[in-house]
């Protein structure tokens, strides 16, 4: 159960469930039973993605082109269901998961193939993603009522009283858990972006698992694209615009490391929900919804420099000597 | 951005650090030149597809009038090229000249003359520049998720005093800055750019700042064994980040005449984009002012060229986005078959 829940995790959820109890102080209403529904299934694709994220963080990098994704995966998803309505949910669901992993895995490719650094490759191909979704859609919207009525209704869907959308994402947790906690490829990811030289030194196949990484986040980007698009019952160039923001918000309040190595599921899932609930008690407790955007900033600063202070002081009782770094040689290969 | 395990070399650090650009960047040095020599035929390219494509392209007043809609870009991807080299990231530029906008825009409201609002938005953005380098030189956290951060915070802030309004009333003479020409010819953002552009060469190519900078874009240990004070290089090159897009405010409010809370919004990458397309490693230490320069030209004219023919703005993202991407792929590329033929 320690390992399980970390001190950091466990004073999360304590801020997490102060801020609950402050709000539902100032707007009973918010604990509704239907209004909780609404923000579990406001928060299960921003968890579905700041999941995904994680798993790039934890390699070192990081994927910028996920919001585009979503977008371009969503809208061949929204594209084939205004061409044939009468298709059932599950093949829009799987093309937007099938184009997220080929996206996904060009990233991989550039990354790991060509040795770039992920921050340009996603930034490169966030922009042309984008600019595809124009392309496929002529740049007009695919609206509510062009849209197959399974394809709309799927997410919403109830099965054991919770929906579609909950389950798919409760799935991912699972999924995620046992691969970055329990797998040996998760493992390594983990290793890998702790100390890249050391991870190559113990032969670790670093070219393939960030391969692997990409090619995750763009799946799930995908899925989560159709989803989007599903819920919102709108495709258009702009879905998920700046979305890339918010999940790695959501990781770094969680507690995962932007230099790599460090992170957890749970910690990862709290940092959502931190955000999920902060957006959506803002309109409950009549605060304009302009003052969100300076909100989350504040939160992502005040997140970093707290995890910085207890990152400094894991590293001084680590530490005894300056660290030498790591023979030459090893980098070389 | 600093790890120390990073780095290999530390055994001999101040050697290490003087020895780098000697041996191992002699094949760099020559590919950096190859580089600027690409970015010219680029250019050129790319003036010859306009030139064919559409017959108001070579006029000697349309391409002039056309640096004033890159120009404001352009001066802040000098300085944004002096915090990569440094192995930093700023993404808030943006947000910095939506706020910086948004403060003059009121500013002009309260009876502020025109002096007085380009000294403000300056100063403004230097005070953002200064709270980034703060928290990434002084604190010591990482520059992406610390600018990714102000990015929300500092266009948020301008979103909640201006919601979906915006300040459109501008005192006399302000609409010169962005608008106006020197002797009724030349743009006057040209002018500051082109100022500008040689006053950003001869600090990093000609200054003592400018070796230091190279050295612990290099190799940051060892710069700070050799006794160069890094975190204070770092902070005060964000600080002249903000500088810069504080006056790339001043002369796009001017232009535009108006200031909104979603001004500039995409900036970030396009300013990135333009440095790591003019050579700019993003890893640091590497690259030169006059690929960036170069960069700034060919990014602007082919904006300028698309825009006479009519193709919607989105569809350069997809050009901005396959030349980011190719600019690094290639050099990748052809490292690995200098590389591969060293070996047989």
């Amino acid at each position: 159960m320690r390992r399980l829940f970390g001190r950091r995790d466990a004073t999360l959820a304590l801020i997490i469930a102060a801020l609950l109890c402050a709000i539902v102080w100032r707007a009973p209403v918010f604990a509704s039973a239907g209004n909780l529904d609404t923000v579990i299934n406001d928060g299960a694709i921003l968890t579905i993605m700041a999941l995904a994220q994680m798993h790039a963080l934890v390699a070192r990098g990081v994927d910028l082109s996920v919001g585009a994704v979503m977008a371009l995966a969503g809208m061949l998803a929204a594209l084939l269901s205004r061409a044939h309505p009468e298709l059932p949910a599950l093949l829009a669901l799987g093309l937007a998961g099938g184009s997220g992993l080929v996206l996904g895995a060009a990233n991989g490719a550039l990354i790991a193939g060509l040795g770039m650094p992920p921050i340009v490759v996603t930034l490169g191909t966030l922009s042309v993603y984008r600019g595809l979704v124009f392309v496929i859609s002529d740049g007009a919207w695919v609206n509510a009522h062009e849209l197959g009525q399974s394809f709309l209704s799927f997410p919403h869907e109830r099965l054991l009283g919770l929906t579609h959308l909950t389950w798919i994402a409760l799935a991912v947790v699972a999924a995620s858990y046992l691969f970055l906690h329990h797998r040996r490829a998760g493992r390594e990811l983990f290793a890998l972006g702790g100390n890249p030289a050391a991870a190559r030194a113990v032969g670790i196949d670093v070219a393939r698992r960030e391969l692997l990484v990409y090619t995750i986040t763009g799946t799930l980007a995908g899925l989560s694209g159709y989803l989007w698009v599903a819920r919102y019952a709108v495709a258009y160039t702009e879905t998920a615009l700046g979305f890339e923001m918010q999940t790695i918000a959501a990781c770094v309040i969680g507690g995962v490391s932007i230099r790599g190595g460090r992170g957890g599921v749970v910690g990862c899932l709290l940092g959502s929900a931190f955000l999920v609930i902060l957006f959506n008690a803002l309109p409950v407790i009549d605060v304009s919804p302009f003052w969100q955007m300076a909100i989350s900033g504040a939160t992502i600063l005040a997140a970093v420099v707290l995890n910085a202070r207890s990152e400094r002081r894991r590293l001084a009782a680590r530490r005894i000597l300056p660290v030498a770094g790591v023979p030459a040689a090893s980098r070389a290969t | 951005m600093i790890a120390a395990e990073d780095e290999a070399k530390t055994v001999a650090p101040a050697r290490s650090a003087r020895a780098t650009p000697a041996t191992p960047s002699r094949p760099r040095a020559g590919l950096f030149a190859r580089w600027e020599s690409v970015l010219v035929l680029l250019l050129v390219a790319v003036c010859a597809a306009n030139t064919w494509a559409s017959p108001y392209f070579l006029d000697a007043q349309n391409l002039l009038d056309s640096t004033q809609s890159f120009a404001e870009k352009a001066l802040i991807a000098l300085s944004m090229a002096l915090v990569i080299i440094g192995r930093d990231i700023d993404l808030s530029i943006a947000s910095i000249v939506a706020l910086c906008g948004t403060v003059i825009g009121w500013l002009a409201t309260q009876g502020v003359g025109t002096p007085g609002l380009l000294v403000a938005s300056i100063a403004c953005g230097t005070a953002l520049g200064m709270f980034n380098g703060a928290l990434v030189a002084r604190l010591g956290l990482p520059a992406i998720v610390v600018t990714i951060g102000t990015v929300s915070l500092f266009r948020g802030i301008s979103f909640i005093a201006l919601g979906d309004g915006a300040y459109t009333s501008f005192p006399e003479g302000f609409d010169a800055l962005g608008q106006g020409y020197l002797l009724g010819v030349v743009p006057y953002e040209l002018v500051v750019l082109v100022v500008l552009a040689a006053a950003f060469h001869v600090l990093l190519h000609n200054t003592r700042v400018g070796r230091r900078l190279y050295a612990y874009g290099q190799n940051p240990d060892a710069a700070r064994y050799s006794g160069i004070d890094v975190d204070a290089h770092r902070f005060w090159f964000f600080t002249l980040n903000g500088s810069m897009a504080g006056l790339a405010a001043a002369l796009l409010t001017s232009r535009i005449g108006a200031a909104r809370p979603n001004m500039a919004s995409g900036w970030d990458l396009e300013v990135i984009a333009i440095v790591v397309l003019g050579g700019v490693g993003i890893g640091g230490g590497t690259g030169r002012m006059s690929g960036v320069i170069l960069a700034v030209f060919v990014m602007g004219l082919l904006t300028f060229g698309l825009g006479l023919r009519n193709v919607p703005g989105i569809m350069l993202n997809i050009i901005v986005g396959a030349l980011l991407v190719a600019s690094v792929a290639l050099p990748a590329i052809l490292k690995r078959i200098e590389q591969s033929r060293r070996g047989a």
